[in-house]
């Protein structure tokens, strides 16, 4: 690993952890980057000879004294005053300690994690701030993963920190009233980045898993600093068992294998233990929640050596399960495939046939019930339906997979 | 912080006179939790938008005209201006004005202009 890898690598891990600590201290999200961002050019310079032992503290460190001399120069507003003695201060009694008996930073990504999430703010902001505060991923490199310009980007992020301040966004565990739903969102948040990398709408597939990896990394903290939510361990689990089969989805040519039709031995046997394991962790809390009832639909599916012994009436249940925790067309149309496969395909098409109306746009209907027209040898019927699957389409590889489909009926 | 619910609702909103008796009352309510909370400053119920007047100054001459200047759903119906300690606070109050449950609360922090 060359010098600057190794220290990209070391911003990585440190930054979220340093910049939430800073946050805290500094009560200012454009302050704490900045002095973050001139402690990071420091250790350029410095730790060509050896990173620290204690990296974070370093960083912390360094950011504090570079605040401070940002709080110098700008103004003499009051507030900042304050904060500024409180840095002094800081500063001063750390000052003669040696690098291994710096105080631990406080880990208060907790409180970053919701502020960034709070509901106020735009999804895509949300999304955006949570990558770049937390995953210290750079401005350019978000935009390259949202394929968006980035001084766009870059104004987004700036409008989130500005309402952040401006509004009132307190940065803070939300209190238990408020926590279900506050965490609910931030769920959700994860779980969105992590399938922006997955499903691959668009993009270069290097920036894309890394989304993913990311997207795994910080619901890994969440789960460290919040224990008790059986639903983070529920995601954490979900996102596992599907990156499990990340390298299997995709043939040379790029396009998209099906489940059914993957190269199982393909499928990274290490996740899939973790993820099962995290999965039994949460359903011993005994409190159910869709990202569990789906993390243990994808666990069953990765248990089966092969297609046939994968159990797909346990499937279905869960299917019925997730259908009362989070009624939607997906869910109906997933529980389709299950009971067809658990049953037969007509069993399936009746699910389908109930949604008609609400789906006509809907893709996944669509090639649901294609695949279950064609099973059920309805051929025309079943072109009719690859047609309009394609037609809707926004995904090159899948298309290429449909227009195959499509010409083994008319063949 | 100060915060200001600006409370939108459409006008065309049809209520029977015992569900407008019923927000009447949840309005009391509110008016008398929101004041003993002490985070109240101040509130008003504004006269529907027929009655109002916009006016604009263009080259130094004033132009009175009716308003409302654009048809929209929801209109200003009245605000409550309170103090809070955060977005979340005064999130809680907008949450529990009885117009929430059919119209729009509008949070807007109040713009501080500090003496440097």
């Amino acid at each position: 690993m060359t010098v600057h890898a190794q220290l990209e690598a070391v911003f990585r891990a440190e930054y979220g952890r340093v910049l939430a600590a800073l946050i805290s201290q500094l009560g200012d999200f454009a302050l704490a980057e900045d002095a973050l961002q001139d402690a990071l050019v420091e250790a350029l310079q410095q730790w060509v000879d050896g990173v620290p032992r204690n990296p974070g503290a370093w960083l912390t460190t360094v950011a504090r004294r570079r605040a401070i001399d940002r709080l110098r120069r700008a103004s003499t507003q009051k507030r900042q005053t304050v904060i500024l003695e409180a840095l002094e201060a800081t500063v001063a009694s750390n000052e003669d300690e040696e690098d291994d008996d710096m105080e631990p930073i406080p880990d208060d990504r907790l409180k970053l994690m919701f502020t960034c999430c709070h509901p106020s703010l735009a999804l895509e902001a949300q999304v955006a701030l949570t990558l770049h505060t937390l995953g210290g991923l750079s401005t350019p490199e978000i935009a390259r993963a949202f394929l968006v310009p980035v001084p766009t980007m870059a104004q987004r992020l700036a409008r989130a920190r500005g309402k952040i301040r401006a509004a009132g966004i307190p940065y803070r565990i939300p209190p238990a009233d408020l926590l279900p739903e506050r965490l609910d969102a931030l769920l959700a948040v994860l779980y969105l980045i992590f399938n922006e990398g997955y499903v691959a709408t668009s993009g270069d597939s290097l920036t894309r898993a890394e989304l993913c990896s990311e997207a795994i990394r910080l619901c890994r903290v969440l789960v460290d600093l919040l224990p008790e939510s059986a639903e983070a361990r529920g995601l954490l689990a979900l996102m596992l068992l599907h990156d499990s089969r990340r390298a299997a989805r995709l043939n040379a040519a790029g396009e998209l294998v099906l489940l059914d039709e993957q190269d199982r031995s393909r499928w990274d046997r290490a996740k899939i233990a973790e993820g099962t394991d995290i999965l039994d962790s949460a359903l011993a809390l005994y409190r159910p929640g869709p990202y569990q009832v789906q993390a243990a639909i994808s666990a069953l599916h990765a248990e089966a050596a092969t297609p046939a012994d994968t159990d797909w009436p346990q499937i279905a249940a869960l299917y019925d399960t997730l259908a009362y925790f989070q009624p939607s067309l997906v869910v109906e149309v997933n529980r389709a495939v299950a009971l067809a496969m658990a049953q037969n395909p007509t069993a399936g098409l009746l699910v389908l046939l109930k949604l008609d109306d609400e789906a006509t746009n809907f893709y996944p209907y669509h090639v649901a019930r294609a695949d279950l027209l064609r099973r059920t040898n309805q051929r025309e019927a079943a072109a009719e339906a690859y047609e309009r699957a394609i037609a809707l389409c926004q995904n090159a590889p899948e298309r290429a997979y449909l227009q195959r489909r499509r010409a083994e009926i008319e063949s | 912080m100060k915060y200001m619910l600006l409370i939108y609702t459409n006008p065309n909103t049809r209520m029977s006179d015992a569900e407008l008796q019923a927000e009447m009352n949840a309005y009391w309510g509110y008016e008398e939790e929101v004041r003993k909370s002490g985070v109240h400053i101040a509130g008003e119920a504004l006269q529907p938008v027929s009655t109002a007047t916009c006016v604009r100054v263009r080259d130094g001459k004033t132009l009175t005209t009716d308003g409302p200047f654009a048809e929209t759903h929801e209109t200003l119906g009245g605000f409550y201006f309170i103090e809070a300690k955060d977005l979340d606070e005064a999130i809680q109050w907008a949450a529990k004005i009885p117009s929430s449950v059919h119209g729009t609360i509008e949070v807007r922090p109040i713009m501080s202009f500090e003496q440097s």
